[in-house]
């Protein structure tokens, strides 16, 4: 049987194997190193919840830890990207990408196709996402909606600890630039991870349940919400599909349309903000190519349009849940029986 | 109650924990024999039917299609007809799953592993020692879990080992050469650091043409050779199959090959095909794959017949082969050497030793316990 380990664990064993691998991939990030600037200790933190920890001993001055200013060094990382190099940056949330969009959506995006293919950009941007961490409103946001709306960027949201380390494997060889998207609340999750390196394909959804009667079309942490509310059905005899998307550009278009056209239904479930997110999109591709297979209208679970609160209460009711998912799930099958 | 007989969830394979009753192929009232038939099982490695171990009338049918069970959970009752109904009942409402001690397993690893110079081999050693072991070798592209309906059964009348051939499973991605020879030879050297010096050699598609290469070349480490849809017979295979399965990259292009090795392609589970490309993403098994395909198989043709030599080897020979095998023809059979015993299996395709598990395996002990 093959080990099991944290998603934070494969993470960093990716990134450990990559570096081993290839003198060209380096890292920045803030407090990747440790806690006390860039010479710090060996046993030092890591990264703001230690995913780096360990590597510094081993890499050295390949992973360099950065002033608090995300635009500079995310700059310096697609810099050293169209020069050679395979850099990661880590930023601490995604939610700080803020400061550095010109360097995202308008050098690293763009290089391949205003230089006429001349010029590439294999970075790698790895940030936390997702709510449920008590980190109020400015570290808790799912960003992925604006990376995938943007042409040349990849975006990559893993469910699982192999998932995780095959994806960032391939990220960090892919050529172009790629948002990887860590939730914060799967960290600690274990699954089984091989010892060796392997790769995913980038626009390879995973069917991680298969049933009959409705589809269910998520990725990250509501994968693990998606699931938990097709064991309950399942009792009900309701037999549900899961498809993790794994990568939301580009998006494996094809994985979703089987699923419908196999179900007839589809519910998409997503953390993001409910305005032009993963789940409309979603929606908006299957009525028009699969228009036909659809027994009943879809149905769609984000949260509600508003930061994400600071209250423990508030932010548990805000955050899709599997009883919601289930509730869209039925509604889909009552629909149907018109 | 000892006149009743229970038919019970079986253990497919080294991590099966549980599986689900897909349909019943028999009713209650029908006298079962030793080897039928009776109930579709699904795991989330494979589905296949369950033959019965015992024979007798099936009175109740316990377990309900679509149910999911535990190893050893009750299924049915078998029991001649002077046994009353309330007996029975009495006997599915005493019965206790016996549970998995999960301690157990923890403490006796399913695999084991080994360096044999710079190639770590992953394997499995089953059943008590003393005699002849039976070693299992898998072919292009498997691994040791090819054997999953065999090695328990095997291991409770011998000792079994099985490997994963270098660049296979999860032994080390690196061929110690590319031709028989060189796999044989490692296959040798991989017995000796496990301290066998002879075994029954079972080998499945190019594992029956390497355990064929290793009684030619060292008869004194073969007791007896099983060649399961072996490769080393004759010129045809189907390279579709083998350099397809090296280089397909994705589910897609993986699960119809994989089809392919059944005769009843509904046997290839979703998660038998994730199995599969797990393996095939790891990094330099592709590469592997295709160097060891253009060495033995370039161009559709076997480049190597040591199944033709087998003659002048002298050992004992049993040869199982699916009809419709559609990596390496059945008609290879005729090549078999003299004194062989040759059996073909009806709606069997090249993975007899899953599709005909219960006759491969009865016909396997009586082969290495004669």
């Amino acid at each position: 049987m093959a080990r099991k380990i944290s998603i934070k664990q494969a993470i960093n064993e990716a990134i450990d194997q990559e570096m081993t691998r290839d003198p060209s991939v380096i890292m920045m990030g803030e407090d990747i190193v440790g806690g006390s600037g860039s010479f710090g200790e060996m046993d030092a933190w890591g990264g703001v919840l230690g995913v780096t920890k360990g590597l510094y001993a081993k890499h050295g001055s390949r992973l360099l830890d950065t002033p608090l200013s995300e635009s500079a060094y995310v700059g310096a990382a697609v810099g050293a990207a169209a020069c050679g190099m395979r850099p990661i940056a880590e930023l601490m949330f995604i939610d700080f990408m803020g400061v550095c969009f010109d360097q995202i959506f308008n050098q690293a995006a763009k290089f391949r196709y205003m230089f006429g293919g001349k010029a590439q950009t294999p970075v790698v941007i790895r940030a936390m996402v997702g709510a449920g961490f008590r980190a109020a409103a400015q570290h808790s946001q799912m960003l992925t909606p604006l990376f995938t709306h943007i042409p040349g960027l990849k975006v990559v949201c893993p469910s699982s600890a192999y998932d995780a380390k095959g994806l960032l494997i391939q990220s960090i060889r892919d050529n172009d630039p790629v948002i990887f998207c860590e939730h914060k609340n799967l960290y600690a999750m274990e699954g089984e991870v091989p010892e060796t390196s392997y790769t995913i394909p980038l626009g390879e959804a995973n069917v991680v349940r298969e049933g009959k009667d409705v589809s269910i079309v998520t990725y990250g942490l509501m994968v693990h919400r998606s699931l938990e509310a097709a064991a309950t059905l399942a009792k009900e005899g309701i037999e549900v599909e899961v498809v993790d998307l794994r990568t939301l550009s580009p998006l494996d278009l094809d994985t979703v349309l089987d699923s419908v056209t196999k179900t007839g239904r589809l519910v998409c479930v997503d953390e993001a903000s409910p305005r032009c997110n993963i789940a409309t999109d979603i929606s908006a591709l299957v009525s028009m190519h699969a228009f036909s297979a659809l027994k009943a209208g879809i149905e769609m679970i984000s949260p509600p349009h508003c930061p994400v609160p600071f209250s423990p209460t508030l932010e548990d009711l805000y955050i899709p849940g599997s009883d919601r998912i289930a509730d869209a799930v039925r509604k889909t099958l009552q629909k149907g029986k018109k | 109650m000892s006149n009743i007989t229970p038919i019970v969830m079986p253990k497919w394979g080294l991590s099966m924990k549980e599986g689900t009753v897909t349909s019943w192929l028999v009713t209650e009232g029908t006298n079962i024999t030793v080897g039928m038939p009776i109930l579709d099982v699904e795991t989330d490695k494979i589905a296949n039917a369950v033959e019965a171990p015992d024979a007798g009338l099936l009175r109740k049918i316990v377990a309900h299609e679509g149910e999911l069970l535990p190893v050893k959970a009750l299924l049915g009752v078998m029991a001649d007809t002077d046994v009353s109904d309330a007996d029975i009942d009495a006997y599915i409402a005493s019965y206790v799953t016996p549970a998995v001690d999960e301690d157990e397993a923890d403490a006796a690893p399913t695999t084991l592993r080994l360096d044999v110079g710079d190639i770590s081999v992953r394997y499995a050693r089953r059943g008590n020692a003393g005699g002849t072991p039976v070693l299992f070798i898998h072919g292009f592209g498997g691994d040791l879990d090819n054997w999953l309906f065999n090695i328990d059964a095997v291991a409770e009348k011998a000792e079994v080992i099985a490997l994963d051939l270098p660049g296979h499973g999860q032994s080390t991605v690196r061929l110690p050469g590319t031709s028989l020879a060189d796999m044989a030879n490692f296959v040798a050297r991989f017995m000796d650091a496990i301290n066998v010096p002879k075994a029954h050699l079972v080998g499945h598609s190019m594992g029956g043409a390497i355990a064929a290469q290793l009684a030619v070349t060292q008869p004194n480490r073969v007791e007896s050779l099983t060649l399961i849809g072996s490769a080393g017979f004759g010129d045809e295979i189907n390279s579709s199959y083998t350099s397809g399965f090296a280089s397909a990259a994705s589910r897609k292009e993986l699960k119809p090959l994989l089809e392919q090795l059944f005769y009843d392609p509904s046997l290839v589970s979703r998660q038998l095909v994730d199995d599969v490309l797990k393996y095939k993403r790891s990094d330099g098994v592709e590469q592997v794959l295709k160097t060891l395909s253009e060495a033995l198989f370039p161009g559709g043709r076997q480049s190597e017949k040591p199944g033709l030599k087998l003659g002048e080897a002298g050992k004992r020979v049993l040869m199982l082969w699916g009809s419709d095998d559609k990596v390496v023809p059945a008609a290879h059979a005729k090549n078999a050497p003299k004194g062989a015993t040759v059996e073909l299996f009806d709606q069997a395709g090249h993975m007899v030793q899953m599709e005909k598990a219960g006759d491969v395996n009865r016909l396997l002990v009586a082969h290495v316990t004669a």
